[in-house]
């Protein structure tokens, strides 16, 4: 995180006063949070806070109710983020009846690849090597999530939103998000993961946004420094 | 970084659905057999006296291949929306409609374009005249991709919602009527020697409107589901 650059650029991410609400019932926020390259930033809460939501509305599936996303300070549209975005969410979005090699080659047809990585090597750095031609159903649910991962790996995006990563991986998996999350860092990326607080992102200290499920007051104590508005409902 | 290109994109998506129409060929099949066993029932009840098979074997073929293509509509989205894979085909950098389109082709590429194949059988079983037969597999290869895009909208509107099967009948059932008037009605035309163009045209008319009208409904009922 190197704050030098931060006065001359642009966050990756800000999010102003951002809330989403379903039949005028309040799913989340105002929420006000921003997010620099090489941040790794946890989003916490209990079932139900609207972890997922908020992902979906930071990705564009789902459309504010108020507030504006600003992504590199412009202002969010389908089109122009989703090059810049990449999703994982309780869903592997993978083809059960195909390999690993087929889904992945067909998530890199769709999004583009980061220059320098291959559907392979992408596989190997998630420990799969040697299970590319395998059918998907044939693997472990925690094999299942590496591809998942791998696909992450590959497409050309700089902001991860990752719902429940940790999800069904084992001691190993869970380094291996962790190992993935530092070098995306380290690479000028930053990621969004929620948690419900099983199991969290040890490396380091990541920022925390917390999220409550009652609508109105919302605090998070890395927020003061981002100038965030805070409490006052 | 620079994303893919569309063409790109378009091709991943064609290869992956074949890839994967052929895993679950079985599925696939499911129409033509119905289509076939619906057909081959026809004299069993009737008798098998020509005259009157002759008089409704095309109607009989058009209705079976119809509700074969009802059969596997469902199918269209169901399975991309229960894993995931709809969330990234509509998060991706390329215009859904067009992803959309290439899907629709996909599906009537496995689906119908079988159907279409076994057609000039269908036609034999139910001594449907010869001069007869061409009329009916153009009609056909109008009415079953018609058939496809207006189905497509209907499943993206109803994908969302549990237990949707009924409702997708009742919604595509009355689009579908026109269709098979003016598919039979060329037919029933070219038997009795009138003029068979006129529908025809017509149904040509449509698919060309459907073409380019579905994919952008779909992909805008697909948002729609999705939230």
């Amino acid at each position: 995180m190197n704050a030098v650059d931060l006065a001359d650029h642009p966050p990756l991410l800000a999010v102003r006063a951002l809330a989403y609400a379903r039949n005028d019932e309040a799913i989340f926020g105002p929420l006000d949070f921003t997010l620099n390259p090489g941040e790794i930033v946890l989003v916490e809460g209990d079932n139900g806070s609207g972890k997922t939501t908020l992902l979906k509305v930071l990705s564009g599936l789902l459309v504010q109710t108020s507030g504006e996303v600003l992504l590199h300070g412009n202002a969010l549209t389908l089109a122009k983020l989703s090059q810049q975005v990449a999703m994982l969410g309780h869903l592997p979005g993978l083809k059960m009846e195909l390999s690993a090699m087929q889904n992945l080659r067909f998530a890199v047809g769709l999004g583009g690849i980061r220059p320098g990585i291959t559907p392979a090597i992408a596989l190997a750095g998630v420990g799969l090597a040697g299970f590319e031609d395998q059918p998907l159903r044939l693997l472990s649910a925690g094999q299942k999530k590496r591809v998942a991962l791998a696909r992450l790996l590959l497409v050309p995006a700089a902001l991860w939103l990752l719902d429940e990563p940790y999800a069904n991986l084992d001691r190993e998996g869970i380094g291996l998000v962790n190992r993935l999350l530092e070098s995306h860092g380290r690479r000028g990326g930053a990621a969004l993961i929620t948690s419900h607080g099983a199991y969290a992102y040890t490396s380091g200290t990541p920022r925390r946004i917390a999220l409550r499920p009652e609508s109105g007051e919302r605090k998070t104590a890395a927020e003061a420094r981002a100038a965030a508005t805070g409490a006052s409902a | 970084m620079k994303p893919g290109s569309v063409s790109a994109a378009c091709r991943a998506l064609v290869t992956r659905d074949l890839a994967l129409a052929w895993r679950r060929r079985s599925d696939a099949l499911n129409p033509l057999l119905f289509a076939l066993i619906v057909v081959a029932l026809f004299p069993f009840a009737l008798g098998p006296e020509t005259a009157v098979l002759e008089r409704i074997a095309a109607g009989t073929i058009f209705v079976a291949v119809l509700l074969a293509g009802l059969l596997s509509l469902d199918q269209l989205f169901r399975s991309d929306l229960e894993d995931g894979s709809l969330e990234q085909l509509v998060l991706s950098p390329h215009p859904l409609s067009l992803l959309l389109a290439c899907r629709i082709a996909v599906h009537w590429l496995t689906t119908a374009l079988p159907v279409l194949v076994v057609a000039p059988l269908l036609a034999l079983l139910l001594h449907l005249p010869a001069n007869v037969l061409p009329v009916l597999l153009a009609a056909l290869a109008l009415a079953t991709p018609l058939l496809s895009l207006i189905g497509a909208v209907c499943v993206a509107l109803t994908v969302g919602l549990r237990r949707s099967g009924m409702l997708l009948t009742l919604l595509v059932l009355p689009l579908l009527v026109p269709v098979l008037i003016f598919g039979a009605g060329a037919c029933s035309a070219a038997q009795v020697g009138l003029p068979f163009a006129a529908p025809l045209l017509w149904l040509g008319a449509w698919l060309v409107l459907a073409v380019v009208l579905a994919p952008l409904a779909t992909a805008a009922a697909l948002r729609i589901s999705l939230t």
